[in-house]
């Protein structure tokens, strides 16, 4: 085989060299040089872990730029709202994630969100119902939380094909959308207009901004705690003989998350206004954070979380070891519903009310185009929460894009159906090239 | 059928009488099965003899219409797979149950994670299972964090069989463990088979392949269509004799004596 140079393949006579070139590089290396090589030889293998989502933003980026009028694609004011657009894909893309790592699909997050969305913005209203928002907020996460609890209820219990029972849930929930849409006297469009404090506060989900000043040193303490925590966990694993990254390569992940911040806080700080000010971090990239940071400890640090990659790997070796498989399914539909609810809840602030143009079964083939783009695998068992956020600033871009090119909705739809389409592809050609190459060493 | 010979000492787990139906068709008539700690015990039979009913009975998948098991002298009695693992018996099946996208340490804690304060505890894990490793020496993975998926048969069953000792069993039962593997790899399994034996567990070896059967076995008996037909120490039998009690129950010549004198765990 061509890939026998494999430094490492020799301490393994039994072992062939395809099964050495699947090992995650980070986890043999040594030194810097020795990842790098590593890291070189996976790509080759065809494992190329997020670099063609990295690749396909600096792609979207140098083609948007060059394409749209003024070249507005890369101004500060557009990238800014492009974060706001894709905060709505990248949450209901973690969302999807969380039924995708079982080997389910959920085809009902977008009118989820949908319904969240109409709850929250019904309820604040000052004419009507006059809630609280953060008891609207509540209200309308349970009540996605039970959606997903009863739509994963019928999947695990009743043995029902996820794919079949969450179309049909799409469907009962777009009704549901609309019924809840002519509820109040406001014929369809209740919105998030207006000087009422409850109402300003959904508003603000999107469209609030952080000072200047306080973004920098909230944006310099996030740096700081991830630098603090990534590096103590792994000089403590490195002493202490378990396998770790080399020490250049803590440090290279520590800058480069401290070089992201940096961009963004300053992208957000610079005045984006025609006239007058509008300046600062928008909440909603520290919302989509929050969601990211809390989801990826559930899901890489928990027994919850071990055990569902456990099922989407095997479901047999997980019910073996004692798992029980119906209980971790039905809360991982339960965790979809709920995030698409937050999801739900950006969307309804982004647009400032609800209204029946909301196209769930398009954002639920966006979200899932987002997660599979990002990285996430449709066949179970492969993914992170990060591949929602990166999948989703794809398609946010994508969708950004055509809109500043004002490209006629009719071909906006071809495109998101190609996108998905290739991004559906890949995942199938990179499972069967590591499918054959395990088969060819039993 | 198999009387006790006061020289033996007691098997950690004696079968006796055992039968098992599965509606009108009989699995196991009247099975009786020593499994003497330190010792390999090969099960070896035909398709069809029931070797796989047996594991599971033993297991606790299946529950015994009748008969009895004895785990160290004392009358147990086995209805669940939690049942076995409490005593110590743990099962290595053909498939191995290890899903491919965990790690090896992933998989060998799969069901039984140590926790932190609430968190997964991988350094604590990681620690442990290389342990496990090192103490059967399984030293040709790269990295005990590199996942299943990249480890070729002879690993993966090496990992499969260091989960099953992972937690002081004390009955270790492999389903066909060298099917599917060359030689090489066969090798390294055997041997592994031999270190567990040498730590002082009981070893019970479903093969069809009188090969390894020979080569790591210290005791063997053989199923035909659902009674054990002969139990002895690996020495009594050969080849031959084994093949013909495999295929048709009894052995010519050899037909008294296996199935009267040296039915006894001397072994």
């Amino acid at each position: 085989m061509a890939r026998a140079e494999a430094p490492e393949s020799r301490t393994d006579p039994t072992a062939s060299a395809e099964a050495a070139i699947v090992v995650p590089p980070e986890i043999v290396a040594q030194s810097l040089g020795e990842w790098f090589r590593a890291w070189i030889a996976r790509l080759r293998a065809g494992q190329s872990g997020v670099l063609p989502v990295v690749l396909g933003l600096v792609l979207i980026s140098i083609v948007f730029t060059a394409i749209s009028p003024n070249n507005v694609f890369l101004s500060a004011g557009n990238l800014v709202n492009l974060f706001q657009q894709s905060a709505v894909f990248m949450v209901l893309a973690m969302a999807e994630i969380f039924v995708l790592l079982l080997g389910e699909i959920d085809l009902s997050t977008g009118f989820t969100a949908g319904v969240g969305g109409v709850i929250a913005v019904q309820l604040v209203q000052p004419v009507t119902t006059k809630w609280p928002w953060w008891g609207a907020i509540v209200a309308a996460l349970l009540a996605c939380a039970l959606i997903g609890a009863l739509q994963g209820t019928l999947v695990t219990r009743l043995r029902l094909s996820s794919l079949i029972v969450t179309l049909a849930g799409s469907l009962i929930l777009n009704g549901v959308m609309l019924i809840l849409l002519g509820l109040g006297p406001f014929s369809g469009y209740p919105s998030l207009l207006g000087q009422n404090p409850n109402i300003v506060t959904l508003y603000k989900l999107m469209w609030g901004t952080i000072d200047p000043v306080v973004g920098w040193i909230g944006m310099a303490a996030v740096v700081v705690a991830i630098a603090l925590l990534l590096w103590t966990s792994d000089s403590r694993r490195r002493r202490s003989g378990l396998v770790a990254p080399p020490v250049g390569l803590t440090l290279i992940k520590i800058g480069l998350i401290a070089v992201v911040g940096i961009v963004v806080v300053a992208i957000c700080n610079i005045n984006r206004a025609a006239l007058g000010t509008l300046e600062g971090v928008p909440w909603v990239i520290p919302i989509v954070l929050a969601i990211l940071a809390v989801w990826m400890v559930l899901i890489q640090r928990t027994r919850f979380g071990r055990y569902v990659y456990a099922i989407g790997g095997n479901p047999e070796a997980a019910r073996r070891a004692g798992v029980s498989l119906a209980t971790i399914r039905t809360w991982c539909f339960v965790l979809c519903a709920f995030t698409a609810g937050i999801g739900g809840l950006l969307y309804a602030s982004y647009l400032g009310g609800m209204s029946n143009n909301f196209n769930g079964g398009q954002l639920v083939l966006y979200a899932i185009a987002a997660a599979v783009i990002g990285g996430t695998s449709l066949f179970g068992g492969r993914g992170k929460m990060l591949h929602g956020v990166l999948g989703g600033l794809v398609i946010g871009g994508i969708y950004n894009g055509m809109y500043l090119l004002a490209i006629d909705v009719k071909w906006q739809f071809i495109v998101t159906g190609l996108v998905l389409l290739v991004a559906v592809t890949i995942d199938a050609l990179s499972r069967r090239s590591a499918t054959s190459g395990s088969a060819a060493r039993v | 059928m198999i009387r006790d010979s006061p020289l033996a000492s007691e098997p950690l787990l004696k079968l006796r009488g055992v039968e098992k139906h599965f509606g009108p068709v009989q699995a196991l008539y009247n099975v009786d099965l020593d499994l003497p700690a330190g010792k390999v015990t090969a099960l070896v039979g035909d398709n069809g003899a029931g070797k796989s009913v047996l594991t599971k009975c033993i297991a606790g998948i299946y529950a015994i219409d009748h008969g009895q098991f004895f785990w160290e002298g004392h009358p147990v009695q086995i209805h669940s797979p939690r049942d076995a693992a409490r005593l110590g018996i743990e099962t290595v099946y053909q498939d191995l149950a290890l899903a491919d996208n965990l790690d090896i340490v992933q998989n060998m804690f799969l069901g039984r994670e140590r926790l932190r304060s609430g968190f997964l505890n991988e350094d604590d894990m990681e620690r442990a299972a290389g342990q496990t490793l090192a103490n059967l020496r399984v030293t040709t993975v790269r990295s005990i964090r590199q996942p299943v998926a990249s480890l070729s048969g002879g690993q993966r069953q090496s990992v499969a069989v260091a989960k099953a000792v992972m937690w002081n069993s004390k009955l270790v039962m492999l389903d066909e463990p060298t099917a599917a593997l060359g030689v090489v790899q066969t090798q390294m399994v055997l041997d592994l088979v031999r270190r567990l034996r040498d730590r002082g567990l009981a070893v019970m070896m479903i093969s069809h392949n009188l090969n390894d059967v020979f080569e790591v076995a210290d005791r063997i008996a053989i199923l035909h269509l659902g009674r054990m037909v002969a139990q002895d120490r690996a020495s009594a039998f050969d080849r031959q004799s084994a093949v013909e009690y495999m295929t048709t129950g009894t052995f010519g010549r050899a037909a008294q004596a296996g199935n009267g004198k040296g039915q006894h765990g001397t072994s």
